[in-house]
This record gives C-alpha cells, structure tokens and sequence, in this order.
C-alpha cells in the first residue's frame, strides 16, 4: 500500500491524484496529496510509476505496514534507493531510455513440478 | 433518483478504459464515431494489464506455426473453443501489434534484428494507448463509474448514467450504441491491478436482458508472496515448494500443481516458495522481462532465489477464468441491440474453452475484441443516425438503484457484502476445490444477500457505485457457483470433486442469465428450448 508522500519532493502536479485507479488521494491544504483512503489502495504501483518527482513510496504489502517499518520511513526508502526504483526500472523520466525495449524474459518451458523427498532424507 | 448535473452526448460510448476499452474506442473514431470512454478509475492505469503487463498471443501467420498456436490448449480448455475464432484472433491480434509498433510508437525489443512482439510492459503500453486514442480524437472521462444503461422504449441500449467522483455530481450520456469493456471480477482480492475488476459491466448487460456464457470458469487462483499483491506466476515455474517446515511440498507447482498449494494452504496455511531452479543468466532475464516481479522481493529484503518466502493464491475469479457477457456475432454484439461486450468483460471461451486465458490469449482476446466491438459499434450508430438522439430514456438499473423495500441491512451493507463474498468466494475450499455440498450452501446465502441489496440503496449518491459493484461482485458469484452446480463433471478449470472425470455428453457451454431467479442453460439449445431453472 502507498505509505509515503515525500513532501519535499513532491511537486504538487496533481498527477498522482489524477492516475490513481482506485482514488486513494484528495489533495491537501497546501497541494501536497494526502493518502486520505489507504484501504482502497490495491498496491498496484501505478502512482509511484507516473510521479515525475520520485515522492511516492508504495510498501508491496496488501496490508497497512506497521507503524514502526522502515517501509514507511522516508529516509529508509530514500537511502536504501528503492524510493523511485521501480520508475527507474520502467525507464520513465529524463533521459533515460525505455525499460521495455529491454523487456525480454526467459523462455518458459513446462513448469517444475515439486518432486517428493529422496528416500532417506 | 439524483438530479442529472453533466448531459453528454456520444455516438460511441466506451465503459472501461483498459486495453479492450482503448482498442473498441480508437476502432470506432476511426470510423468516424463520436467516442467517450467512461473509465472508473484512469484509463491508463486501471486494471490488470495496466500493471501487470502481458504476454501477447503473437504468432507469424504460417499455417503450420497457426495450426500449432491453435491446437495447443484444446484439450486443457476442454474443446469448447471455436477455431473460427481463434483464426480470426490470430489475425487481430497480428495486425493490432504491428499497428502498436507503426502507429503508436510501443518500443519493442529488438533480439536478432526482429522487434519482439510476444508480450508488452504494462504501464508502458496503457499510457500510450490513453495518448493514441485522444490523438484519435476520444473524449475521456476518468473517475467516473457508470452505475446504468440506459436503454430506448423497445429495450434498445440508448445511453448510460454515472457519478463523477472526483467532482461530486452525477451524469448522464445519450448514445446511440456502448460497448461493455470492464473486466472480469477478482472480488476485492488485491490481486495485482485487479480492485477495479468487480464484474460491473455483467450486472449492467444482465439488467438490460443480456446472458453470461462460461461463468463456471471462474475459480482462477494465482501464486503470489503472502500478503502481497504482485500475482506473476510464470515465473514460479522455475520454483521448488515446501512445507512450512522447509520439506518439499510434493507434487506442488504453478502449472499442474497449483491445487496442491491450496490443499496445503487450506490444511497448515503456510506454503514456502523458492525460485531455485533459474541459472544466474535466466535471473537476470526475469529482472529485465519483467522488473515488476521483483517489487516485493527488493522492498521487502527477500532474495527469491535463494531464500524461502512464504506464497499464497490470490482469487482472480473471471480476469483469468474464461466466463463473461455472452456475445452473439462477429462484432461482439450482445443479445441486447445497440450493447457490445469486449475483452475480459466477454466471454474468451470462443479461443481459451474452459481454460484459463491468463496472459497472452486474453490480451490477443481483448485488443482483438475490443477492435470488433468498437467497430460493431459505430456502425451501429451510424445505422441509427439523427433519430438516436429522440429516443426516450428509461435508466435499466435495479439492484442498488430502484429499491424493492423489504429488509436490507443492520450494518454498512458495502462491509457485510465484502464480508459474505471473503467467506463463501475466496476460500480454496469453496470456489477452488469445488464440491456439490460446498458450493449449494455458499449459494443460498449469496441469493440471501442479493436479496438484501435489492432491498436498499445508497441514500447519497456517491455511494452508490460501490454498491452497484458490491452488487455486481454478488451477482457474478452467483452465476458462477450457478454454472458450476450445472455441469456435474470436470472440464477445463471447473473441476468438481465428487465428478472428477470428463463427461462426453456434456461438451456443450453453459449460458447462464437472470438477476432475482437465476437460470441456466446449454448454448446449442439456446434458440430452441425455454430456461431451465436450477437455483434460487
């Protein structure tokens, strides 16, 4: 779930609010989105995919993180790099150059089947 | 009903912005339709694709690589598909990725001088098709839930009403045909981009006369990082499964061992996961194919490869099952005049049969899909002319809308229907490892609570979007567990336990319809025979 709206960042372009599929920001008092509906969020990192500001954090958890977890922690997220990495992975923004011209998987053969335990183990 | 503050017109009206929405809506303005696409959320971002990606049903067309792509899944799908259909996907969906390529830009890699087209980067693909269909001249209306069709005096759909939630204010579209493109139903489970996917365009057709086909191809269930919502289960093909005490799951895997995930799941409640069978050089493919895989695990501190996460199965319901609005012609029209249905809001039996259509038959189905219905559509309206705009409007809505009376709810009734859908929708036990003296009771008590919703409605018109999709959610499972009751045998992925083998005598689909008293029926005696009653 989005857990953090870095508000030195943030250039209040209102774009987060607008790309938000299930409409979990309103806009705060001085421009700056505030997560005013976290439970509809479905953690589908769209937002911090189209923030142009890398100042949204979406923690990969369905649930609100604890009060105390780093993923909720603005310094945490920033120093760690993952504060903009996924937008960084997509090749959105200035000069940089399309994560999908790269987008090639593995090939996908039949899929491995857990085999039971060796005799004996 | 609410005062109508926004009047519109459109010859076009799209519902649902995902890629069948923006493929029916860039088809129609190219014909010279008048289009407006009504998205819930963003078109762009919302739904599955948007954030998921896809893999795409690409295939040159060489007969011999054709015939291979068609015979390959027809006996998982339990031969209910139509090969007539799977051809013309086939030729769609070339044609429609070439286009992505010329026409929008899409920047697909290149590997041995040949651009790449088996899959696209979600976020990347839906943001260029919200900029190719407004170049084409579409309107857009974003956060804006349709609640109802309108429809004309002979029950010809005329048009659509909704509320503008970013605005507070409700409103009404006059068109002369629109095309259903909402998505299947995924219940709420936070599967990845799936919230917005609650089956509302069903509920909409349905009240104005249209039928489902495949509903009991349904009980999709996909691998993801426990109580996360990033459900890519390709790659867990390269996965061992364990115990909770870290010995290996037996017989557990993504692709003919997902039903031993859920056994154990429902048994300790704890599967473990390691992708432990990739070579370092696959690793780094995964991470460049597909960089939203790994959201989780980098945020979270997990390394998939060498450590063991716990997983679980996230319900997808109809994203990923095959059951949608019943289409009755190449157009993708419904059997209700002037409404068409495209992409995961349809049914994909006609290319998938019973079996899931997750990854690259949807998206080939949906953009394929969504071409022919837009097209359908605004010949349609063109057909209708000036005199569309005279008809009379009656909103088609009842559930959530036009009260009943009667008893309703003590509590929030959005709450109690989430409540009522977590335990007799999502459980493995129940939709998934379906059995006969499971599914009945599950049944009588979502007819109860379809009951109650008909009884209320939401006293402030915000409110009422999400009741007319907790309403939509109920109705879709009752179809669902409807349709499974009906076919006592195992085909596809409606498997029942007390049935477990193939029924010669039942390789038909299965139509299913009604909203209050709910009926279902076999497709080739669709035109002959009378409805045959089963539940409720």
């Amino acid at each position: 779930m989005i857990e953090v709206v870095s508000a030195s960042r943030c250039v209040t372009c209102d774009v987060c609010i607008a790309v938000c599929p299930t409409n979990v920001f309103d806009r705060g008092a001085d421009g700056v989105p505030v997560i005013a509906r976290q439970s509809d969020c479905q953690t589908c990192f769209m937002c911090e995919a189209h923030c142009p500001a890398d100042a949204l954090f979406v923690a990969p958890l369905t649930h609100p993180a604890p009060p105390d977890s780093p993923l909720r922690d603005e310094d945490h997220v920033t120093d760690t790099g993952l504060l903009g990495s996924y937008r960084k992975e997509l090749g959105w923004g200035r000069g940089r150059k399309s994560g999908a011209r790269t987008a090639v998987g593995p090939e996908l053969g039949r899929a491995r089947i857990t085999p039971a335990p060796a005799q004996g183990e | 009903m609410t005062t109508t503050a926004l009047d519109l017109t459109a010859d076009v009206v799209i519902v649902g912005g995902g890629p069948a929405g923006t493929w029916a809506a860039l088809t129609a303005a190219a014909a010279g339709a008048d289009v407006l696409l009504l998205d819930k959320g963003y078109c762009g971002t919302s739904g599955p694709t948007a954030s998921g990606g896809t893999g795409v049903w690409y295939v040159q067309p060489e007969p011999a690589a054709r015939e291979k792509a068609m015979a390959s899944r027809e006996a998982l799908g339990g031969h209910l598909q139509d090969r007539r259909w799977m051809a013309r996907v086939l030729d769609q969906t070339y044609e429609n990725m070439n286009r992505l390529e010329a026409e929008a830009r899409y920047p697909f890699p290149v590997v041995d001088g040949v651009a790449h087209k088996r899959g696209l980067q979600g976020p990347e693909y839906m943001r260029r098709m919200r900029s190719w269909i407004k170049r084409a001249g579409v309107r857009i209306l974003d956060h804006s839930p349709v609640t109802e069709l309108l429809v004309d005096p002979a029950g010809t759909v005329a048009g659509v009403r909704g509320h503008r939630r970013q605005h507070n204010t409700d409103y009404r579209v006059r068109a002369s045909a629109v095309v259903l493109a909402t998505g299947g139903c995924a219940f709420l489970s936070k599967a990845l981009g799936c919230d917005v996917a609650t089956g509302d365009g069903a509920l909409y057709a349905a009240e104005a006369g249209a039928a489902m086909s495949g509903m009991e191809f349904s009980n999709s269930y996909a691998i993801a990082p426990a109580f996360t919502s990033v459900t890519k289960t390709a790659y867990y093909g390269f996965a061992t499964f364990f115990h909770g005490d870290g010995t290996p799951l037996a017989g557990a895997g993504s692709q003919g061992g997902r039903s031993v995930i859920a056994k154990e799941l429902l048994r300790t409640g704890t599967v473990l996961c390691q992708i432990d069978h990739a070579t370092p050089e696959q690793q780094a493919l995964m991470r460049s194919g597909q960089p939203n895989f790994f959201l989780t695990f980098d945020r979270l501190g997990i390394n998939p490869f060498t450590d063991k996460f716990p997983v679980t199965l996230l319900l997808e319901g109809t994203v990923r099952g095959t059951g949608g609005i019943q289409i009755v012609d190449d157009d993708c029209a419904t059997s209700v005049p002037g409404l068409y249905a495209a992409g995961d809001a349809a049914t994909r039996e006609l290319i998938c049969g019973g079996f899931t259509g997750g990854g690259s038959h949807n998206s080939a189905w949906a953009m394929s899909s969504g071409t022919w219905a837009g097209g359908g559509a605004a010949r349609f309206a063109a057909a209708l002319g000036s005199s569309a705009v005279k008809r009379r409007l009656t909103g088609a809505g009842g559930v959530a809308v036009r009260p009943t009376g009667g008893r309703a709810f003590d509590g929030d009734p959005w709450a109690e229907a989430q409540d009522v859908l977590r335990r007799q929708v999502h459980p493995y036990d129940k939709n998934y490892l379906r059995h006969g003296d499971r599914l009945r009771p599950a049944l009588t008590e979502l007819d109860e609570l379809w009951q109650r919703l008909r009884a209320g409605a939401s006293a402030d018109p915000a409110g009422t979007p999400r009741l007319r999709q907790a309403a939509a959610m109920v109705a879709h499972a009752r179809w669902m567990y409807t349709s499974a009751l009906a076919r006592t045998e195992s085909r596809g992925m409606a498997r029942r336990q007390e049935f477990p083998d193939l029924d010669p005598a039942q390789h038909r689909r299965l139509t299913v319809g009604g909203l209050d008293e709910l009926w279902v029926r076999p497709e080739s005696l669709l035109a002959s025979r009378p409805e045959l009653a089963v539940a409720s």
